[in-house]
């Protein structure tokens, strides 16, 4: 009875279930198509919500900036939607918030992002805003000095932020000059710098389709957005790239400690290293590894040990942030001051422990069957696929990555994990940032 | 055991082209335990959640946080699975988990593949029961609660403010108590205190569960009904402490810390959405804060400056009364009174002249898009569905949107003149300490 009635009103609704009954296959995540003016399209159409979400990535990021100009992708990309040469500020955001969407832009390391959701009736409106914000921003001088003079704002506030300054901090130590140790909003002393005529002439060399990638997926078939891209990004003219060569960055020779002292009754740690590049063949043994160190949740080690059998922190965990031009991995937590010592020693002890004694097969077993069996749920719903497409595609991973990757999971071994754990983590030359009370750490580092 | 088949009619409202509706299913075994069901088929992957009724507003002065402290608890073992068991199990079928407490209902859920999500019901129906609650797991995650109190509060300033002011808000009424608890309450809660709480509120005549995804409702409620089914139900629940006097006269409390920008919150005192001023209250809220259209950024960070960040919220998915809140963070070197008068400016303007028609249809399609919208995720159509059951009844959600709907430019003004009065609010304001220099 119940069914019936809701059958009526939408039979779109079960057909899609009869299709959808069997895992979603790399066929039916996205259709990938390069327009003539090199702009990549990648459309997965979702039809069961009548919405669509778009994710526009521009190579445009901090790595494309010169280092004293550090900000200008950031301000380029926030002054997007701050008025273009048919619209103001103010235009931009009552037409998409009038329809409940959203419009925004952010700029990354690598590359911008530019993403819009509307629902499906409002999908001509978003295309021609999108296509406005992106194509033809105004920076006029009066939005530039106020979007300035709250970036500066913003970056003093991150102050009071322990985790960010200790973020900062750690990258700036690890990466030195190369774009990656810079954080992408800038510094209070960069921003004022920025012109102008800095904004117009980065988003000319950078802003254009053959830099650019664009993820649908919602409610649009491939020919209505055939149509819509043909009508807004059409004309868009290819540029010829400035080349951007990146300074290398070399392996610490030794320890180093950074200490920010500040009136906290925690201290933040972060300590770490140079770790890899998305294209490292050895990424997901070492996704695999750090999941069983401190990337598992409550499955990894570094929970266990210093969570829940000394109840030393609420939160403690391991990444390694894998970039297209290199990466770094991080251990962080924390702590009352008063235990810092305590938990950075059992960190460098765990990472010692996983170089130098097999992980157990059932630890091994584990990470493995939740990086593969979680894969549904990184890919369940409109925006968590725009994103994933997105990451496909700039990374080069192929469409039938989805099929793949189960087995490239599935045969990493134990030795392996031994190996990557020996040959990427370094519990001797890490960059060890504290931020905290520092007379109550009484840090022995 | 009765069943109950329902339609929610969400979108009637959206053009016939895009009108959909939500089904779904209320069922209710014998011993009271309430399930919900929201049949998805999008992607093969579904959410189940049981969700108590439950949380800091049922604590008893001297023994704050015990609530969250139990839900932390909840993950450490019961008489049948061995402490670290249950998100490891979760997790090695691909699944996460976790679970939140807020004033009124604590939840747990799991997020998996569908055709794994039988698993959690075993799990969640052993924990309902058989907890194990001994000394020394206990110490060990009060000291990780301790932890996560001074990571989000202590040495938060903008949280620390808030906690601040919703003390000063009310003082008898148990939403004045942070849900974490204050710091010196977190060392006295002991084994029996949260032995207590455990019995007394986890029973299925106190739980409702809501699952949502690519299931068929017949196979997960035979198996809900073999695992919950023979539980006995609890007592019933006791009436929480409820009382509150009313305000004469505006409170101000204030924060002095180490911090970078002055910060100011004001708590109004208004009725939840059971009230019929609740809708009205609401488009309120987003007509001075969502998004860069909205009077609050508008005026006090895009015009004036004076400003990096200006907002407003109406809090009224709560079981009791609570509160209508704006805030704002000063630009560097600009006064906090300034700020103050500013924001009070706003809540003037609004009071006297009502705001335009395309102010108030934006309001409601912003409510409107975003019930399509949290569509794509079963997880946030399970939050919903749990935060208004644990509220106003799930049934709500038809007379929320309709109550949107219906409210006028006129309604808006009315509100504000009615409840953002002086008398009856309660302003916190962060005074920062110049910090000293680091090595």
């Amino acid at each position: 009875m119940n069914i019936s009635r809701v059958l009526t009103i939408v039979p779109a609704f079960f057909i899609l279930v009869l299709s959808l009954a069997s895992p979603a296959s790399a066929a039916q995540l996205a259709e990938r198509e390069t327009l003539p003016n090199g702009m990549v399209v990648l459309h997965a159409g979702r039809h069961s919500v009548p919405m669509v979400s778009v994710v526009m990535a521009v190579k445009a990021g901090s790595i494309s900036e010169p280092s004293a100009k550090a900000g200008l992708a950031y301000l380029t990309a926030a002054l997007l939607t701050e008025g273009t040469l048919k619209r103001t500020s103010r235009e931009i955001s009552e037409a998409i918030e009038f329809v409940g969407g959203s419009l925004s832009a952010s700029a990354g390391a690598d590359y911008t992002t530019v993403s819009l959701t509307v629902l499906k009736k409002d999908i001509e409106l978003g295309f021609d805003l999108l296509s406005d914000i992106v194509r033809h921003p105004a920076f006029r001088e009066e939005e530039v000095a106020r979007k300035k003079k709250i970036t500066v704002n913003m970056l003093i506030q991150q102050n009071e932020e322990p985790e960010v300054v200790a973020s900062i901090a750690f990258s700036k130590a690890v990466f030195g000059e190369h774009p990656y140790g810079r954080q992408v909003q800038g510094t209070v002393d960069t921003i004022p710098a920025v012109t102008r005529q800095d904004l117009v002439a980065f988003h000319e060399a950078q802003y254009a389709p053959n830099t650019t990638i664009v993820s649908v997926v919602g409610d649009i078939s491939g020919d209505e957005l055939r149509l819509l891209l043909n009508r807004y990004f059409g004309d868009w003219q290819q540029t010829k790239l400035p080349d951007t060569t990146l300074p290398t960055v070399e392996q610490k020779k030794s320890p180093a400690v950074i200490k920010i002292d500040k009136d906290l009754t925690q201290t933040n740690v972060i300590l770490g290293h140079l770790g890899i590049a998305r294209s490292n063949p050895d990424y997901y043994a070492v996704s695999v590894m750090n999941y069983i160190l401190g990337g598992g949740g409550f499955s990894s080690r570094l929970m266990d040990n210093i969570r829940d059998n000394r109840g030393l922190a609420y939160d403690v965990h391991s990444f390694f942030s894998a970039n297209r031009y290199g990466g770094s991995f991080q251990a962080g937590l924390q702590t009352k001051n008063e235990s810092a010592n305590t938990a950075i020693t059992e960190v460098i002890k765990e990472m010692r422990r996983i170089q130098t004694e097999p992980v157990s097969d059932k630890e091994l077993s584990d990470a493995k069957s939740f990086l593969t069996g979680s894969f549904p749920l990184r890919i369940d719903s409109n925006s968590k696929i725009a994103g994933f497409n997105l990451a496909v595609e700039y990374y080069g991973l192929g469409l039938d990555f989805v099929d793949r990757y189960p087995a490239i999971i599935n045969r990493i071994t134990g030795e392996d994990i031994l190996r990557v754990a020996k040959e990427y983590l370094d519990p001797v030359n890490y960059v060890l940032v504290v931020v905290g009370n520092m007379e109550k750490a009484a840090l022995k580092y | 055991m009765k069943k109950i088949t329902l339609i929610a009619i969400l979108c009637v409202f959206l053009s016939a082209a895009t009108a959909f509706s939500l089904p779904i299913n209320e069922y209710v075994l014998d011993n009271g335990l309430k399930v919900l069901i929201l049949e998805d088929h999008k992607a093969p992957t579904a959410t189940f959640q049981i969700w108590y009724r439950v949380g800091s507003r049922d604590e008893k002065s001297g023994k704050t946080g015990l609530s969250h402290l139990l839900e932390h608890m909840m993950f450490k073992g019961t008489t049948k699975h061995g402490p670290k068991t249950f998100s490891q199990t979760i997790r090695r079928a691909g699944g996460t988990d976790n679970a939140f407490t807020s004033r009124d209902y604590t939840g747990y859920f799991e997020l998996l593949a569908s055709d794994r999500i039988s698993l959690p019901v075993d799990l969640e129906a052993d924990r309902m029961r058989n907890l194990i609650l001994t000394r020394d797991p206990v110490l060990s995650e009060r000291d990780v609660v301790t932890e996560e109190r001074r990571l989000r509060t202590e040495d938060d300033p903008q949280s620390s403010v808030f906690e601040e002011v919703m003390a000063a808000t009310f003082k008898n009424h148990p939403y004045r108590r942070p849900v974490i608890g204050w710091m010196s309450d977190l060392g006295t809660l002991n084994p029996d205190d949260l032995l207590e709480h455990y019995r007394t509120y986890y029973a299925p005549n106190n739980a409702v569960i809501i699952v949502v995804g690519d299931v068929d409702q017949k196979q997960i409620m035979e198996k809900i009904r073999t695992s919950f089914g023979s539980i006995p139900a609890g007592l019933p629940i006791p009436a929480a402490a409820l009382g509150e006097d009313e305000q004469r006269g505006e409170r101000r409390v204030y924060v002095k810390k180490e911090a970078e920008l002055p910060y100011i919150m004001t708590a109004y005192k208004v009725p939840n959405l059971s009230h019929v001023d609740g809708f009205a209250l609401d488009v309120l809220g987003s007509i001075l804060s969502d998004g860069k259209s909205s009077r609050l950024y508008r005026a006090l960070v895009y015009d004036q400056q004076i400003a990096i960040s200006a907002w407003a919220s109406y809090e009224g998915l709560y079981r009791d009364p609570f509160v209508f809140l704006t805030g704002a963070t000063a630009a560097q070197g600009k006064k906090i009174e300034d700020v103050e008068r500013a924001l009070l400016e706003e809540i003037r303007k609004i009071s006297q002249t009502p705001p335009s028609g395309q102010e108030v249809q934006r309001a409601k399609n912003q409510v409107e898009a975003s019930f399509v919208m949290q569509q794509d995720s079963i997880y946030m159509q399970a939050r919903t569905i749990g935060s208004f059951e644990m509220t106003m009844g799930w049934k709500f959600v038809d007379s929320y949107l309709d109550g949107i709907r219906k409210v006028t430019a006129e309604d808006v003004s009315r509100v504000a003149r009615k409840y953002l009065i002086d008398d009856q609010k309660t302003t916190g304001i962060l005074i920062p300490i110049p910090k000293e220099k680091g090595s």
